[in-house]
């Protein structure tokens, strides 16, 4: 039997990012992955010594574009507790509209994509045509698709107005009925259920061993999602973590599919109950000395901010550790012993952000 | 000879295949430049195809800023292509390098590294640009198609040595 290297990326059809694995294949068999990592470096951690704090808020939701809201969120938490001011009432809960509206359009796109991996493009097609509605509220509440810059430290920059909140109410309804249409696709069709069902194993106490989060972690069996800390808004709801305990790739993806109607029924909840009040308390001066940390649940995951503060408007140390980073060793185990063409499949279905990732 | 030239000529600007390249971007980009190729958008009624060779491609997207790590991919990509072939950098960051040009890994701009033909601004470049400016570059398709426009590979524009280095402002490493 002979050993073969193939490498898979940097430039790869269906990775939008250059994430480069080395496969030593031995026939169609994968039996090592040696991961490749710093295509997308910039390190922007160093930029919060030239930034000041405010502008560091462009900066880290330039981290990653498509959940650019939940960086600015989990940063401007972790710079709240450093100056002891806690959100108005209106803006907590616009916090999670937003942020969850994020979240169903990373699981969209990502539902697409994982379509596209095993080569089922109409529904790659029917899952962003679904997704554009999520974009056009982006759209017309934050007047940017990806980028949405609504987070400021001790609130939100701007509101959303309750003929807006009535036609998302609708858009919701809409979002739901086409997405529900693509359920018996996407979770019973026999071509999904070939290419996923069983590929890319991740037994239970593998996940928690190797440090698994989000729904990579979900779907092997475990109820851990940091939105269960109840942050902002979420602490008048109850919520439970969406659970699979196959832990292959097909149990990953139930567990994001059943995220976007979770996601929906969040924002719904928000809006019904969302309270009047001013949408940011005003910060004075630079933030004392000290240091904080904050972490949100990101589409991919737990996300993790550190800030030291030294006095000054300059921040000597923002630390992000972000979900794909953590996901990356379950997945050089799921990827051992499958198949040459499985590899995209199980790449994909741990949703690597690898901007997120490399910085 | 000339009508099968004629008909290759008329496929190529009828259709043309592009090929993506991340070029440590942070992702607002790319997923603009996929959702173009979704219904809403629909790049491929203009025969417009996201193809992964880039041996078969005629337009090169570049989002992001190049770093010293994917400067030689991004420039091996580009060496692929087939003339006559058009370079369009998208996004604040594949112009100029944008907020990250000040991150000691960043090179620059796309144009530090292979020469670009048409520009995209905003962060992230929305949909719309992004299909203006892939109808741009293929005018220059055209042009050089007809020879009005010179091959990329006959001028190349003064890549990285040409240029001096912006100098990058000290960050305190303690």
């Amino acid at each position: 039997m002979s050993r073969t290297i193939i490498p898979f990326g940097p430039q790869h059809p269906v990775l939008p990012e250059p994430l480069h694995l080395k496969l030593v294949v031995e026939d169609e068999i994968v039996s090592e992955v040696i991961p490749n990592l710093g295509y997308v470096h910039r390190g922007l951690e160093m930029l919060s010594r030239v930034r000041d704090m405010h502008q560091m808020i462009y900066v880290v939701e330039r981290v990653c574009g498509i959940c650019s809201c939940l960086h600015a969120l989990a940063y401007c938490h972790a710079l709240e507790k450093l100056y002891g001011l806690e959100a108005p009432p209106r803006a907590r809960y616009l916090r999670i509209i937003w942020g969850e509206l994020h979240r169903m359009h990373s699981h969209l796109l990502w539902l697409g994509l994982y379509a596209e991996s095993f080569g089922f493009e109409s529904l790659f097609l029917a899952f962003w045509k679904v997704r554009e509605r999520i974009m056009d509220i982006m759209e017309a509440t934050a007047g940017n698709r990806v980028v949405i810059s609504t987070n400021i430290i001790g609130g939100v920059r701007r509101d959303i107005s309750p003929e807006n909140l009535r036609w998302i109410m609708n858009e919701m309804d809409l979002v739901e009925k086409e997405f529900r249409q693509l359920m018996s696709t996407m979770l019973k069709d026999y071509t999904v259920e070939s290419r996923t069902r069983g590929k890319g194993y991740l037994s239970k106490e593998d996940a928690y061993a190797l440090g698994a989060c989000g729904p990579t972690l979900r779907g092997s069996g475990w109820a851990i999602d940091s939105r269960m800390l109840e942050y902002d808004a979420l602490k008048d709801f109850s919520f439970e973590p969406v659970v699979e305990h196959d832990g292959d790739s097909y149990a990953r993806g139930v567990v994001r599919f059943k995220e976007v109607l979770q996601s929906i029924g969040i924002v719904r909840e928000c809006i019904s109950k969302i309270p009047d009040s001013e949408l940011s308390v005003p910060v004075k001066g630079n933030p004392p000395a000290g240091e904080a940390w904050s972490n949100v649940e990101q589409p991919r995951g737990e996300l993790l901010y550190y800030v030291k503060s030294d006095g000054t408007k300059n921040l000597p140390r923002v630390r992000i550790r972000t979900p794909t980073f953590a996901n990356i060793p379950p997945l050089l185990v799921m990827l051992k012993g499958c198949e040459l063409a499985d590899v995209p499949v199980i790449t994909l279905s741990i949703d690597p952000c690898i901007s997120c990732t490399e910085r | 000879m000339g009508l099968l030239n004629n008909l290759i000529n008329k496929s190529r600007l009828k259709s043309p295949w592009v090929v993506h390249y991340d070029c440590g971007s942070c992702n607002g980009c790319d997923i603009e430049v996929l959702a173009c190729l979704t219904p809403v958008y629909d790049l491929e009624r203009f025969g417009i195809v996201n193809v992964g060779n880039p041996k078969h491609a005629d337009v090169l997207l570049v989002t992001g800023t190049v770093n010293k790590r994917n400067k030689a991919v991004l420039k091996n990509i580009y060496d692929q292509m087939p003339e006559p072939k058009a370079v369009v950098a998208i996004g604040t960051c594949g112009m100029s390098g944008g907020m990250f040009r000040e991150c000691y890994n960043v090179v620059g701009g796309v144009d530090k590294v292979i020469p670009v033909d048409v520009y995209v601004p905003g962060c992230p470049a929305k949909p719309e640009a992004i299909i203006d400016g892939v109808v741009k570059a293929l005018e220059l398709v055209k042009a050089k198609l007809e020879g009005k426009a010179p091959q990329s590979d006959a001028a190349p524009a003064e890549p990285a040595e040409g240029k001096p280095e912006e100098p990058k402002p000290e960050i305190d490493a303690a």
